[in-house]
C-alpha cells in the first residue's frame, strides 16, 4: 500500500495534478462558471427566490431604452475619464520630481502610497467629514464658504473624483518610478548639455520615453474607474438626483435592494463588455511595455 | 496628501462637544479618549476586529499554499495541458468581481453560507493572479536544488515542501502581504453575504454604525473607528513595503 503510495506521488503527471488541482478547480467553480451563468441570468425575470421566467433580450432592450441607464453610463464615463487624466498626470509630475534622488524622497513615496492601502470606508468617512457643509475643515480653509459638497448635484461628482484620485495618487507614482528608473541617464544627459531646459527634457525626453507606461497605468486606471463602487455607496448613495449613479453601484441596486438579479445581469455583461474591450487593449500595451525593458 | 490622516487622528481625541461646535481647532481640547471607550459599547468593535483579521489570515494562508503549489506545478513540472490550464486562468484576471457577485451570492445561499466565515474566506481563495505570479518566482530560481532532493529520493510533495517553499518565501509574502491587505479593505462581497452583527467585517461594520446616526452624526466616534480599522494594514504594510509595492508591480495586470 505504502509502495503503491510513493509510486504515485514519484509520477510526475499524477503528482502535478494534485498541485494545481485546488487553484484550477476553485478558479472554475468560482470565476469561470459564474461568468457563464451570469450571462444566462441576463435572460431571466428573477428575484432569487421564486421560479425564473425566461424573457429572451427583455432586459437589455428595457436598459437600453431606460434613460437612467444613460445617465449612469454617462456618470461613469465622466467619472473615469476625470479620475484617469488627473489619476495620470499628477502623479507622473510627482513621479518625476520624486525621481531625482531628493532627501526624503523614500518618505514621501510612503506617504503618498498611504491612501492606496486605506481601506474606502475609512476613505470615505474622514472625507465626509472634510467635506461637512457646516462642521466640515475643507469649507473653513475656503473661508467659511457654504458649499454643500456631497449634497449638490452639479458638485457631489467632482468630490467624488478629488477622493479617488487623491486614493489612487501613490499607486501610479510608483507605476511611473518603475518606467522612470528604466529610462537611460545619458539620453537626458544629452539633452541638457544641448541646452534643454527641464521642461524641454520633461516633454521631449521623460514623456515620449515614458509613453508606453503612460498608455499603460491610463487604461489601468480606466478599468478600475469603471469598477468604482465601495465610495459610491458609502458617501453619496448615487445621488443627489443620480447625479453619482455609476454602474456597479447600480447593478448592486437592482439585484440587492430591487432583487431584479435578470436585469442586474444584463448590467453586468454591459460592464463586462467594456472592461473586456479595455483589457485586450492593455495586454496589447503592456507586451509593449515589457518589451520596451 | 498626509492632512486627512492627522485630522482623522486629531478628531478621534476631541470631545463631541468640540467636534460639533463648528468652530475648527487643530488640537483637541481637552485630550480626551471618551470617544474609543463610546464605540466599545455602541457597537460590537472587537468582534468586527476579529472576524476582519480572522478572515484576513484565513484567506492570505489559503491563497498563498493554493497559489505556490499551482504556481510551482506551471513553472516546474510537465504534464498534459499545462499550457492551455495556464492560460484559462490568466484569463480569469480579466473577469471583474461584479459580473460575478450574483451568481456567486446564489451559490452561497444555496449552499447555506449565508453570514459564515466560509462564504467570506473562499471565493476569494482563487484567482490567476497568485498563480502567475507565483510561476514568475519559480522559473527564475535555479533548479539544481530540487534536482538533488530528487535524486535523493524526495518525491514531488517533499521535493516542494523541503525544497521549493523555501525558497519561494520573499515571492510568498508579496503575495501574502497583498491578500492580506485586499482582504481587510474588501467591502462589497462582506456587504452582501453577512447578515447578522456578530458576523460583520470592520468595513462593513463601520459603515452601518454610520448610517444609524439619525440627527447628528458623532464624528469624534466615527474617526476612533476608523483609526482602529486603518491599524493593520499600515503596521503590514509598513513591514512589508518593499514587497507590496513589487508585488503590485508585477501583478498591475489584475487591476
Amino acid at each position: 500500500m505504502i509502495k503503491y503510495l510513493q509510486n504515485i506521488l514519484n509520477k510526475e503527471s499524477v503528482s502535478s495534478w494534485f498541485f494545481i488541482m485546488p487553484s484550477v478547480l476553485g478558479s472554475f467553480l468560482f470565476i469561470v462558471l459564474p461568468v457563464f451563468v451570469s450571462f444566462g441570468i441576463s435572460f431571466l425575470k428573477w428575484d432569487l427566490l421564486s421560479s425564473p421566467k425566461f424573457v429572451g433580450v427583455d432586459n437589455y432592450i428595457e436598459l437600453f431604452s431606460d434613460p437612467i441607464f444613460y445617465t449612469v453610463l454617462l456618470n461613469t464615463l465622466y467619472y473615469a475619464f476625470c479620475v484617469s487624466v488627473l489619476g495620470v498626470i499628477l502623479p507622473l509630475i510627482l513621479a518625476v520630481i520624486l525621481d531625482r534622488k531628493i532627501k526624503g524622497a523614500e518618505i514621501f513615496k510612503t506617504i503618498y502610497f498611504l491612501p492606496f492601502i486605506t481601506p474606502m470606508v475609512v476613505v470615505a468617512l474622514v472625507w465626509e467629514w472634510i467635506f461637512d457643509p457646516y462642521r466640515g475643515v475643507l469649507n473653513w480653509f475656503l473661508m467659511g464658504a457654504k458649499i454643500e459638497w456631497l449634497y449638490d448635484p452639479n458638485i457631489a461628482m467632482a468630490a467624488i473624483i478629488l477622493v479617488s484620485v487623491w486614493k489612487l495618487i501613490g499607486y501610479n507614482m510608483v507605476l511611473f518610478l518603475a518606467g522612470l528608473s528604466g529610462i537611460d541617464a545619458n539620453l537626458s544627459e544629452a539633452s541638457k548639455i544641448d541646452g534643454a531646459s527641464e521642461l524641454k527634457n520633461f516633454f521631449y525626453i521623460t514623456v515620449p520615453v515614458l509613453s508606453p507606461t503612460i498608455f499603460f497605468v491610463m487604461i489601468i486606471t480606466i478599468i478600475s474607474s469603471f469598477q468604482v463602487f465601495d465610495l459610491i455607496y458609502l458617501m453619496t448613495q448615487g445621488g443627489p438626483m443620480n447625479s453619482t449613479n455609476v454602474i456597479v453601484y447600480w447593478l448592486y441596486n437592482n439585484a440587492f435592494e430591487y432583487f431584479k438579479v435578470g436585469e442586474a445581469s444584463a448590467i453586468a455583461y454591459v460592464l463586462f463588455f467594456i472592461i473586456l474591450g479595455l483589457t485586450a487593449l492593455q495586454w496589447k500595451i503592456r507586451r509593449k511595455w515589457v518589451l520596451h525593458e | 496628501m498626509i492632512f486627512p490622516f492627522l485630522w482623522m487622528i486629531v478628531t478621534s481625541f476631541m470631545t463631541s462637544s468640540q467636534v460639533l461646535s463648528g468652530v475648527i481647532n487643530f488640537i483637541p481640547r481637552p485630550f480626551v479618549f471618551e470617544n474609543y471607550t463610546a464605540i466599545t459599547q455602541a457597537i460590537p468593535v472587537g468582534r468586527y476586529f476579529f472576524n476582519s483579521a480572522f478572515v484576513a489570515v484565513l484567506m492570505t494562508l489559503g491563497q498563498v499554499i493554493i497559489s505556490a503549489m499551482a504556481g510551482y506545478a506551471f513553472a516546474r513540472m510537465k504534464f498534459k495541458g499545462r499550457d492551455a490550464l495556464f492560460f484559462l486562468l490568466l484569463v480569469t484576471m480579466m473577469v471583474p468581481p461584479q459580473v460575478n457577485i450574483i451568481p456567486l451570492f446564489y451559490l452561497i445561499k444555496e449552499l447555506n453560507w449565508i453570514d459564515t466565515y466560509q462564504a467570506l474566506v473562499v471565493p476569494g481563495l482563487f484567482g490567476g493572479f497568485g498563480v502567475f505570479m507565483m510561476r514568475q518566482w519559480f522559473l527564475g530560481l535555479p533548479q539544481s536544488l530540487e534536482e538533488a532532493a530528487r535524486i535523493d529520493g524526495c518525491n514531488y510533495f517533499q521535493t516542494f515542501f523541503k525544497i521549493a517553499l523555501p525558497l519561494g518565501l520573499p515571492a510568498l509574502a508579496t503575495l501574502g502581504i497583498f491578500t492580506f491587505i485586499t482582504s481587510w479593505n474588501s467591502f462589497m462581497w462582506p456587504l452582501i453575504v453577512t447578515n447578522s452583527d456578530c458576523m460583520r467585517t470592520m468595513p462593513v461594520g463601520l459603515a452601518i454604525f454610520k448610517g444609524s446616526f439619525r440627527e447628528t452624526t458623532q464624528w469624534g466616534q466615527l474617526m476612533a473607528c476608523a483609526v482602529i480599522a486603518i491599524i493593520p494594514v499600515v503596521a503590514i504594510f509598513l513591514a512589508g513595503q518593499k514587497y507590496f509595492i513589487k508585488g503590485l508591480m508585477a501583478g498591475s495586470v489584475k487591476e
